[in-house]
């Protein structure tokens, strides 16, 4: 066993010899893999993340959401629609909302309205509780900025901030404005008995789909978004999104592939005669291949390593920076949030096979046919 | 004399060493962490299921990203028939994935009527 890592130890040896010869270029090889490797696992470590916050956090969204159509788009619906939707059986919970968008013009920003149906979340008359987006969107420099919130010339109004939303949830609520019933029928001058949408809680989870199916016959002009519908939207989200940045980094590792194709399987005369010299001075097959697995190995792995430590860095601990403008290029206001560490680990072992495999076996097979050819053939 | 070989595997296997060392840390911190994600991500999904949310904030300039899942059907022709996608999120939002569970208005029975 000794003698065999001893053996292994002197081929890593005179491998690594071999590659200090051509330095700069064998660097740059690693330094290239390396970054291919930063990008595809950052993208994964990333969507990793996300993916599986906004799933575990919207397990627990509305099980039934139903919405009024009026020439295809989303209406006010109005209160009767609660007790069609109460008299369902097996239905529980039935609910109006009333939420909307506010376009602040000050700075172009879209803020989501909400009336909580929680006590503890109602705000006093003329307060808000605000995500933690608005503040910076308004450019609050102190504690207790009051929100002044204006939908047309004359009715600016005066909002106390009660309370703000910590960037722990900022995924979820960055750019809500919650508000009670009285203040928010009276600021967009909706008329009571109408509401946004009416949300409903099933008994059994079992039977969504067929209550769906019953309410869809008994009241056509509605839509009905289920939870497993919200769930089934992010879930295409994320698969395109990652099929998006997939199909970039699928870019990249081709363009990866051709150089380490060019630079492996390119056999240089020089390495075909350093092979030959080797074989005439009595090593064996095996001994040029176990050589070249080294250098497959030692590139690859330390390539790996590298890119997926500084990747996982970058998500977590610097906020995913490079990504970041991608996902806060266009909206005024964004969630500043900090992702959680996920790690899926059948994703990393894919992604370590997907990068590795390739390089090694880009590496053997030419050495492969040099190794096993005579020596005094190749040196000519 | 001493035959001295030199033996430069040895900062080469250092190097990879730490860089091993390195990536078992991340993945130990990721399970270390866990513990408060879990907590915070609790806390988070109380606040869906009060406040009714149903979908995440990440792009906020257009009804159809930020609330993906209760967007019209219409979402690609928003604003007026062949309009184009105004906003650049648009291409990482797909348009909504909601089965229609709609049906033609009448039965057999009705028809007869």
């Amino acid at each position: 066993m000794i003698r065999w890592l001893r053996r292994q130890r002197s081929l890593a040896d005179y491998t690594l010899a071999a590659l200090a010869r051509r330095r700069g270029k064998n660097l740059a090889l690693v330094a290239i893999y390396a970054v291919v490797v930063f990008f595809v696992a950052s993208a994964m470590f990333f969507a990793a993340a996300l993916r599986s916050e906004s799933t575990a956090v919207l397990a627990d969204a509305p099980e039934i959401v139903v919405q009024r159509l009026v020439l295809g788009r989303q209406d006010l619906i109005g209160a009767e629609a609660i007790d069609k939707v109460a008299a369902i059986r097996g239905v529980t919970d039935v609910k109006g909302r009333l939420w909307g968008y506010f376009y602040d013009r000050i700075n172009g920003a879209n803020y989501t309205v909400m009336v909580p149906d929680d006590p503890e979340m109602i705000p006093e008359p003329r307060s808000v509780i605000v995500g933690e987006g608005i503040p910076r969107a308004r450019g609050f420099t102190w504690k207790g900025s009051p929100l002044f919130l204006s939908r047309e010339t004359g009715d600016l109004k005066k909002f106390r901030i009660s309370r703000t939303f910590g960037t722990d949830s900022a995924l979820m609520t960055a750019d809500l404005v919650l508000m009670n019933e009285a203040d928010f029928r009276d600021f967009f001058g909706i008329a009571p008995g109408f509401y946004t949408d009416v949300v409903a809680r099933v008994r059994n989870p079992q039977e969504v789909a067929k209550i769906v199916e019953k309410a869809g016959y008994a009241m056509p002009e509605m839509r009905f978004v289920t939870r497993n519908d919200i769930i089934r939207t992010y879930q295409k989200v994320f698969d395109w999104r990652e099929g998006l940045l997939a199909a970039l980094a699928g870019a990249a590792l081709l363009a990866f592939a051709i150089f380490a194709a060019e630079k492996a399987s390119g056999l240089s005369a020089e390495e075909a005669r350093e092979i030959g010299i080797l074989k005439a001075i009595g090593w064996d097959t095996r001994d040029v291949i176990s050589m070249k697995l080294w250098e497959g190995g030692l590139v690859s792995l330390g390539a790996f390593l590298l890119g997926a430590v500084t990747a996982y860095l970058h998500v977590f601990f610097f906020g995913g920076t490079l990504f970041a403008p991608v996902l806060k290029g266009w909206a005024v206001i964004y969630p500043e949030f900090d992702l959680s560490p996920h790690i899926d680990g059948l994703q990393l072992t894919t992604l370590a096979l997907l990068t590795t495999v390739p390089y090694i076996a880009a590496t053997l097979v030419p050495i492969w046919r040099a190794a096993s050819a005579d020596p005094d053939a190749i040196m000519r | 004399m001493s035959l001295r070989i030199e033996r430069r595997s040895g900062p080469v296997f250092a190097a990879l060493a730490i860089l091993a060392a390195g990536f078992a840390a991340e993945i130990g911190h990721a399970l270390a962490s866990r513990p408060a994600t879990q907590a915070r991500l609790a806390e988070e999904a109380r606040l869906v299921r009060v406040l009714g949310l149903t979908d995440i904030a990440l792009f906020t300039e257009a009804r159809y990203t930020r609330h993906p899942s209760q967007a019209d059907l219409n979402t690609p022709f928003q604003d007026h028939p062949l309009a184009f996608d105004h906003f650049p999120s648009g291409s990482l939002m797909p348009a909504p994935d909601l089965p229609t569970s709609g049906r033609m208005g009448f039965s057999e029975e009705e028809f007869a009527k």
